[in-house]
């Protein structure tokens, strides 16, 4: 499915360690040719796509630098890890291997419009820039040499020529040296490179270099500015050609719809789906689920909730969603049933026999298909039906409205009208997952969790019971925390 | 300056376009050769006619067919816009993602209102042969700067009609530039920020040790002498209280300006030449000592914060802003948007461009010629004053024109140096 690609490696730099890809860091000029089965194909994608989306969240929610850094080498430890070439007791190729596969495939769902390109190429190149920024000097000048870009080294008759020009822009650029010897011996062994000034814009815009009839002469140290602006330029080059030839790819009936869901998950602002322990928890009882919803649901089982208390009914669309969510939460069958009937107290028991009770046998798995369904995610919650009122709370309510929900659901928790603006600002931007992780680390304050490290590892809620298993989870670790500081004590 | 017995009215108006309007130069000015282009035809023209009515999207075949709709519309002026991927005037019927801009020389917009702040002789609309040296010393600063910092070779400069000045760059990589780019080069050329009355705001482009860009290094020697005798002597900024307290917030630096508000309260008398002795004075007592460099570098901001080119920033960062075209008419003043040779730009004085009203004057007092003036008409510019200056761009562009021939012939020279990076957009430019 991928045409060959046309850039011939060269060959000199394979033998260092024997590898097939002789570089942890990759342009990615050479698509997969290799046979990959359908499940590597979309695991590999999925699996990038939650880093992917990590990086966007980190810009939503103002990481600086290194927070978002840290935070995304961690998802990469987790979903993708990509060791350098010193870890020879690692299998470099194949987890290169990987990242060159999941790469493709998301070029793949994600060329299709502006919009996605943008932001493909956007979070694509910091992940590029973390890997830069992590690596080892002598694996990243290797990398360096490996390709050409074109940039050309200044001799030193050209750089005695602009010297005091050259040295004054160093200086405007550098580090702070006190030591003026210091910095005139670094300046001494700087290797200058000079390319047209239209590559390195952002070094332009901040007066960073030296500029001589619109060759910019760069320093060393900023030749990461070149190898950036390459790696976008070229991505987004090959993105604009995948998207011109992905017409002829519809005809791949087995591609086409998990290439739409990938790009679907991403539009929403999420990852994927949250698949760790469905159906985990310990046994909880229907009388229970009140003082659950209190503490620990999100916004949108929340909302579920109230609503079915106060109108003692739920839609069917409602039902469904809810009682998935209270089914992976962990309320047995028996147990649902009786929660269910108690609700619905208008009703006389034959009329829920009769309507109601064989959907929600349904939806375990006991009617029917005999299919038991998943949870709705954050995703599909967040896509817009008609169904909506079932749509997420932080992107279907007013501000106003939300405000006041807000307040209600959460003042209890530690929650706080000074906190508003902030979690109405994310929503106003466009990120209602980020809104809702933010609510949940402000609500669990008094457990310890901090701003910006979200649901773990400074990930963001992509599933209500993501939120509400770790809610549960962080209050119990805490009271046994209360509990052993008083046995101590 | 005089504007009486100026008359922009319709029929005026009209005879200008219809006799002296140069189309045939601002074609070739876009157009870069003699055959219409995409340069030309895909290029948009804005329209404002009169009572104000904006009429955008207007695109032409060929140089005649734009003056057929310009005679037509009799417009007060127009505008001129990007190159775009379609023909602006099928806007309409074009794919959403099929109509964006493509190229657009870059320009840049000098307007006398942003040097308000430090301009004592006039305000507002003003302008006057002692201001128009802050506007000269612009143009000097960024002709200099653009071609040797950034090598471009194909500058004009247009006078904007009142009080401001225009400058389109037609270099093949300045109109390739993306938004981006222009963003960049905006960011490289602008250190004050107009509009703001910036007073105490300290500027900030120094590296550690008060170290100068090598660009601003170069612009302050141009600048030095220009601030003596326009800042200093004519403009006399710092004799007023007002003035000389503007100047002290400059000052970062308590104990120097305690020193010398104590030295000018005592004596309101001293001139601006006299002041700036007096900090001169304070920096060689420091001679030798720390001190002496910041001194130093406080003056060197000072003088950058009064003469240094203040930019529209926001013409220059989008391909897609539209800006006068030349030739057009002033609507308030009735002069000429004419071509102005950078090389003598201090002995430019505005108000010896020529007005519509005096142009026309000329025209009448052309003795009839029966034979030819039916059939010639287009030719009428050569006998009245404005001939210099079409003859300003058409010199202009043949240089543009020599730089296609070459392009075209295949000749290394310029076009290997400049790889092309981005996507192919622009490839089948050539053969319309």
């Amino acid at each position: 499915m991928f045409k060959a690609g046309n850039k011939a490696q060269t060959t000199s730099d394979l033998p260092q360690y024997g590898l097939e890809y002789p570089h942890r860091l990759n342009f990615y000029d050479r698509p997969p040719l290799f046979d990959v089965t359908l499940e590597e194909f979309e695991v590999a994608a999925l699996d990038r796509l939650r880093i992917l989306a990590e990086i966007e969240s980190s810009g939503a929610r103002n990481r600086s630098w290194d927070e978002t850094k840290d935070v995304t080498n961690k998802q990469c430890d987790k979903f993708m890890p990509l060791h350098s070439n010193t870890a020879i007791h690692v299998d470099r190729d194949s987890e290169r291997k990987r990242d060159v596969l999941g790469h493709f495939v998301l070029r793949l769902a994600f060329c299709r419009s502006d919009e996605l390109r943008r932001r493909f190429v956007k979070a694509e190149s910091t992940l590029f820039r973390i890997r830069y920024d992590g690596q080892s000097q002598v694996e990243r000048e290797a990398f360096l040499q490996s390709r050409d870009f074109d940039w050309i080294a200044v001799s030193d008759a050209e750089k005695e020529q602009h010297s005091k020009e050259l040295y004054d822009a160093y200086l405007v650029s550098g580090s702070y040296q006190v030591n003026k010897a210091d910095r005139e011996f670094n300046f001494k062994s700087e290797k200058f490179y000079k390319v047209r000034w239209t590559r390195v814009p952002d070094l332009i815009e901040r007066r960073k270099v030296f500029l001589k009839a619109g060759w910019a002469y760069v320093p060393s140290r900023e030749h990461s500015s070149i190898v950036f602006q390459e790696f976008e330029v070229c991505l987004q080059k090959a993105l604009e050609l995948t998207a011109k030839a992905l017409p002829r790819l519809d005809e791949d009936t087995r591609l086409v719809p998990i290439l739409s869901n990938l790009s679907q998950g991403f539009l929403a602002g999420m990852s994927s789906e949250w698949t760790s322990g469905t159906e985990n928890g310990e046994d909880i009882r229907a009388e229970m689920v009140d003082e659950l919803a209190r503490k620990h649901y999100p916004m949108c089982m929340r909302y579920m909730h109230d609503n079915l208390r106060r109108d003692k009914h739920l839609k069917h669309f409602g039902r469904l969603q809810y009682g998935l969510f209270l089914k992976v939460l962990g309320l047995s069958i028996e147990e649902a049933i009786i929660f269910w009937r108690k609700s619905f107290s208008g009703k006389t028991d034959d009329e829920f026999n009769k309507q109601y009770k064989y959907n929600i046998r349904h939806s375990y798995g006991l009617e029917g298909k005999g299919v038991s369904y998943p949870a709705r995610s954050c995703t599909q919650i967040l896509m817009p039906t008609d169904k909506a009122e079932y749509v997420c709370p932080y992107k279907l309510f007013t501000p106003e409205n939300l405000q006041t929900a807000l307040l209600k659901s959460y003042s209890s928790q530690g929650l706080t009208s000074n906190d508003l603006p902030e979690v109405l600002n994310i929503v106003k931007a466009g990120h209602p997952h980020v809104a809702c992780t933010r609510v949940f680390e402000i609500t669990h304050a008094s457990c310890g969790v901090k701003k910006g490290e979200g649901v773990g590892d400074g990930e963001s809620v992509t599933h209500p019971n993501q939120y509400a298993a770790l809610s549960i989870e962080l209050e119990k670790t805490h009271r046994e925390e209360d509990f052993d500081a008083m046995a101590i004590g | 300056m005089s504007t009486d017995e100026i008359d922009v009215s319709t029929p005026a108006m009209l005879s200008f376009y219809r006799r002296l309007y140069p189309y045939k130069s601002i074609f070739n000015w876009l157009n870069h050769e003699h055959t219409p282009t995409r340069r030309f035809t895909h290029r948009e023209f804005a329209f404002t006619l009169q009572g104000d009515v904006y009429l955008r999207y207007n695109s032409f075949a060929t140089a005649e067919e734009m003056k057929k709709q310009v005679c037509m519309l009799n417009p007060t002026r127009f505008e001129i816009g990007p190159v775009y991927s379609a023909r602006p005037r099928d806007k309409k019927t074009a794919r959403p993602g099929a109509f964006v801009p493509v190229q657009r020389e870059l320009v840049f917009d000098i307007d006398m209102t942003d040097y308000d702040p430090v301009r004592t002789c006039c305000s507002g609309a003003d302008i006057c042969r002692r201001c128009w040296s802050f506007i000269s010393a612009a143009v000097r600063v960024l002709d200099n700067a653009i071609r040797d910092q950034y090598g471009y070779r194909h500058l004009l400069w247009v006078y904007s009609g009142r009080r401001g000045i225009h400058l389109w760059i037609s270099d093949k990589e300045a109109t390739d530039l993306t938004d981006e780019q222009r963003k960049a080069i905006v960011g490289w050329l602008s250190v004050i920020a107009p509009g703001i009355k910036e007073a105490s705001k300290k500027l900030n482009f120094r590296g550690g040790h008060f170290t100068l860009p090598p660009s601003l290094r170069a612009t302050l020697t141009h600048l030095s002498p220009i601030f003596v005798k326009l800042i200093l002597e004519d403009q006399d900024c710092f004799g007023s209280t007002e003035g000389w307290e503007t100047l002290l917030e400059y000052i970062h630096h308590a104990p120097l300006q305690a020193t010398l508000r104590k030295l000018w309260s005592d004596d309101p008398t001293r001139s601006s030449v006299d002041k700036w002795g007096d900090i001169k004075s304070e920096r060689r007592k420091k001679q030798g000592e720390k001190e002496f460099a910041i001194i130093n570098a406080i003056m060197e901001d000072i003088i950058i914060q009064y003469t240094y080119p203040r930019l529209d920033a926001e013409v220059s960062k989008h391909r897609n802003h539209l800006l006068k075209a030349p030739f057009c008419i002033h609507p308030k003043t009735g002069r000429v948007c004419v071509p102005v040779d950078p090389s003598s730009i201090e002995e430019f004085d505005p108000s010896t461009v020529p007005t519509i009203t005096q142009l026309l004057k000329e025209l009448d007092a052309l003795p009839v010629d029966t034979e030819e003036s039916s059939a010639v008409h287009h030719a009428d510019w050569e006998k009245t004053s404005l001939k210099p200056y079409v003859e300003m761009l058409d010199r202009h562009c043949m240089g543009l024109m020599e730089e296609t021939r070459k392009v075209k012939r295949g000749a290394p020279g310029e076009k290997s140096l400049h790889r092309e990076c981005r996507p192919q957009l622009m490839a089948p430019l050539n053969k319309i």
